[in-house]
């Protein structure tokens, strides 16, 4: 099923070759630290296929993209250029198969999009050798980080993802500080 | 300023160093203890996953730092590049005051006396530089003791029939079994293995003055916020500092041992915290920095007598740097076993650490260590989703329902797995860094091989409905266990030190750590660096005279 799926992207690719289709640029002012308006909903699209909002939050509840525009100007300082230079490909990758943005396809566009960049299968014209497994590799760890992390880190807003887990947080054996039904708490994600 | 003169100079204040200084301070020698590293507490990193001594992304919580440190590394393909410290293959340990018994998993193992003779009992293998120490169990026994005592475990001293001979019962008794490790423990029972406590350097009921565990699921890879995780920086060191005899000297970095032209160690030389460089200067010189740094100082140590090194005149120092191939099986089991009593690992089995058939030596399986929610995020069988729900739904599903049971196995020494000092690269002092080359002996993948079956069979027997093995692979090991590059021996040719860690030729320099172990047992190195600390320790204060340091 996986391999039809890729084989419809190559066809399309083929089809539509480089016609470019970039559409006019509705930049918003930034209120991110290292992220334009674009790069943030564009990290906010992928984290969320990574982590889904099902029963329990997803990607965007944790706000695991507040952790990637921390961290970009943190301890990711040495990876603002792999940022920069991966989600402008995943655009122009996107555009070429789709005509779309990738936040604009449909979620199962975007599943099979991730997925064939996992494979390291999108189109090269944009990757070079290694470039969109290795970048897919790194997105996905981060994500990891940003929700399964503390979130003084940025991301795991909540303790969301402890909640999941049905973990206690703060760590004392016996002591269940989650917030209650009626949504008093005296913890705050910082 | 010119630093006073003293007595002794201990170069890291971890698991060896801290001993030793301890050791002399209390028996009157005036010394000064250097580590590279600071003090560090829990409220400086908590219980954050990401900056634990397991799992780092961002930088080492318990050092060294990214800016001031690397190493090069060599590949099992021959490239070779820089590697910073929180890169995997930087190999690192910790650079802090108590270095990585702040944070360790703190399991307090006795080699066994088949550890001290490999040779003897397996003979020549092919290809390794397998030998037996020079000294034997019985002569490290009442230092282990000693440890045991001073530093502190917990422990059932009757519960592992494959021991060897030991005087002593533990201080404090063993931890109760948490749900997952009673549910595992039952099964390796059942299957006719002999389970029993892991002895823990971790205060099972208040001792030595500080509180007992109340077992948090965040211990291994994390400083105690209870301070009941024993270490050098809770017991042995404040205990030097208490005597009056010992000044600690954080953040320097030493950057030679200074040899004079009669062979003698005459003080070292090092940079302080804003990098100025000093002289301190001493009748003796012991050297504990870890297997890594241990090989690169005394290489770094050039003199008219040893050209090569301190000590390197035959070309063993930094040679058969051994770890762990960490190796076993992890399963799923139906029920929730997950019950948050940590820190998770709670018994072992000895009953694989020797006389299996067809492996050189084996090792000890224990319960693991709970995996964090961002580490448990990899904990998958093979071939299973990285990401998307199926993924997030089988961590929700999963989280409280994964055990594993692994261990280290003992590894083959062989020459090639070594520390050199690299020839361009320095560090941030401009002193060339260590360079790590070499693999596994071959061996270590049939005897990890062979020790993932073993777990793997537990898992079954407990009831695990889903059981996939991780088997040890044979890159380079020289990380939280690494030992071997100063090898301990009574020829000076095949070795760098005599048997009480004497560098062979420089009457008062001596090595303190895991780099003098021979071979690594089949257990963590821990309690056994201990051990040779108070040992060596009490070796020179014996032999101090007052004034000069003489020995026979």
């Amino acid at each position: 099923m996986e391999v039809k799926r890729r084989e419809f992207i190559r066809q399309l690719c083929f089809a539509c070759g480089s016609i470019s289709l970039i559409p006019a640029c509705t930049s918003e002012i930034s209120t991110w630290r290292f992220l334009t308006a674009d790069e943030a909903k564009l990290i906010e699209a992928i984290t969320e296929q990574i982590i889904p909002a099902d029963q329990d939050a997803g990607a965007t509840d944790a706000r695991v993209v507040n952790f990637f525009d921390r961290q970009l100007i943190g301890y990711y300082t040495r990876h603002q250029e792999t940022y920069r230079k991966g989600l402008q490909n995943i655009e122009s990758s996107s555009l070429k198969i789709f005509h779309k943005n990738f936040v604009n396809l449909d979620w199962d566009q975007q599943t099979e999009f991730l997925e064939t960049m996992e494979t390291g299968e999108l189109p090269e014209a944009e990757w070079e050798g290694n470039e969109q497994r290795s970048f897919f590799r790194m997105l996905l760890d981060h994500s990891m980080q940003a929700f399964y992390g503390s979130p003084r880190h940025g991301g795991n807003c909540g303790y969301v993802s402890y909640k999941m887990l049905k973990i206690d947080y703060p760590h004392v054996i016996g002591q269940n500080r989650y917030p209650s039904e009626n949504g008093n708490t005296n913890l705050k994600a910082s | 300023m010119k630093n006073k003169h003293v007595n002794a100079i201990v170069i890291g204040a971890g698991a060896g160093g801290g001993v030793v200084a301890k050791e002399l301070a209390v028996s009157g020698l005036s010394v000064v203890l250097f580590e590279r590293g600071d003090w560090v507490t829990y409220d400086a990193h908590n219980d954050d996953e990401l900056m634990s001594q397991r799992t780092h992304p961002f930088e080492n919580p318990f050092g060294p730092d990214n800016k001031r440190h690397r190493r090069v590394f060599v590949g099992q393909n021959g490239n070779e590049r820089i590697v910073l410290p929180f890169e995997y293959p930087f190999n690192n340990n910790a650079a802090c005051v108590g270095s990585g018994t702040v944070s360790y998993g703190a399991m307090a193992w006795r080699f066994m006396e088949k550890d001290f003779l490999m040779k003897t009992s397996y003979g020549h293998v092919e290809g390794s530089t397998l030998e037996d120490w020079p000294i034997t169990y019985q002569d490290l026994e009442p230092y282990y003791e000693k440890a045991e005592w001073e530093i502190g475990v917990s422990g059932d001293h009757t519960g592992n029939p494959f021991q060897s001979v030991r005087n002593m019962p533990y201080p404090m008794p063993p931890f109760a079994y948490n749900r997952d490790g009673q549910i595992l423990y039952d099964a390796a029972k059942r299957i006719g293995l002999h389970p029993f406590p892991i002895p823990m350097l971790r205060n099972s009921v208040r001792y030595n003055g500080r509180p007992a565990c109340y077992r948090m699921r965040t211990c291994v890879g994390f400083a105690c916020p209870v301070n009941a995780k024993c270490g050098t920086h809770n017991t042995v060191i404040p205990i030097a500092l208490q005597s009056g005899n010992c000044e600690l000297r954080t953040n320097c970095q030493v950057a030679e041992v200074m040899i004079n032209e009669k062979g003698l160690a005459t003080g070292i030389k090092y940079f302080d915290e804003n990098d100025n460089g000093h002289i301190q200067t001493a009748d003796i010189v012991i050297i504990s920095c870890a297997a890594v740094e241990t090989a690169r100082l005394l290489l770094n140590s050039k003199s008219r007598l040893f050209p090569e090194g301190a000590g390197n005149n035959n070309d063993w120092v930094g040679r058969n740097l051994q770890g762990h191939a960490y190796t076993g099986a992890s399963g799923i089991f139906e029920d929730e076993i997950y019950d948050d009593v940590g820190p998770g690992a709670c018994w072992a089995v000895g009953d694989f650490n020797h006389d299996n058939e067809g492996i050189v030596g084996g090792g000890v399986l224990c319960n693991s260590f709970f995996t964090p929610p961002y580490a448990f995020t990899r904990l998958r069988p093979p071939g299973a989703k990285q990401w998307g729900l199926e993924h997030k739904e089988f961590q929700r599903k999963n989280y409280k329902r994964i055990s594993s049971v692994r261990g280290p196995f003992q590894e083959i020494p062989n020459f090639d797995a070594r520390v050199t000092v690299d020839p361009e690269v320095k560090d941030h002092w401009g002193i060339p860094v260590a360079r790590l080359s070499g693999q596994r002996h071959e061996y270590d993948r049939i005897g990890c091989q062979f020790m993932s079956d073993r777990a793997e069979e537990i898992l079954r027997e407990a009831g695990a409905i889903t059981t996939w093995q991780a088997v040890g692979g044979r890159g380079l090991s020289g990380d939280q266990h690494q030992s071997g590059t100063a090898r301990m021996g009574n020829d000076p040719k095949t070795s760098v030190t005599d048997k009480y860690g004497r560098v062979h030729d420089i009457d008062n320099l001596f090595v303190a750590d895991g780099s003098l172990h021979v071979t690594n047992g089949g257990f963590n190195p821990v309690l056994t660096i201990m051990a040779l600390g108070f040992y060596i320790g009490e070796y020179i204060a014996k032999n101090w005279n007052g004034g000069s340091f003489t020995s026979k």
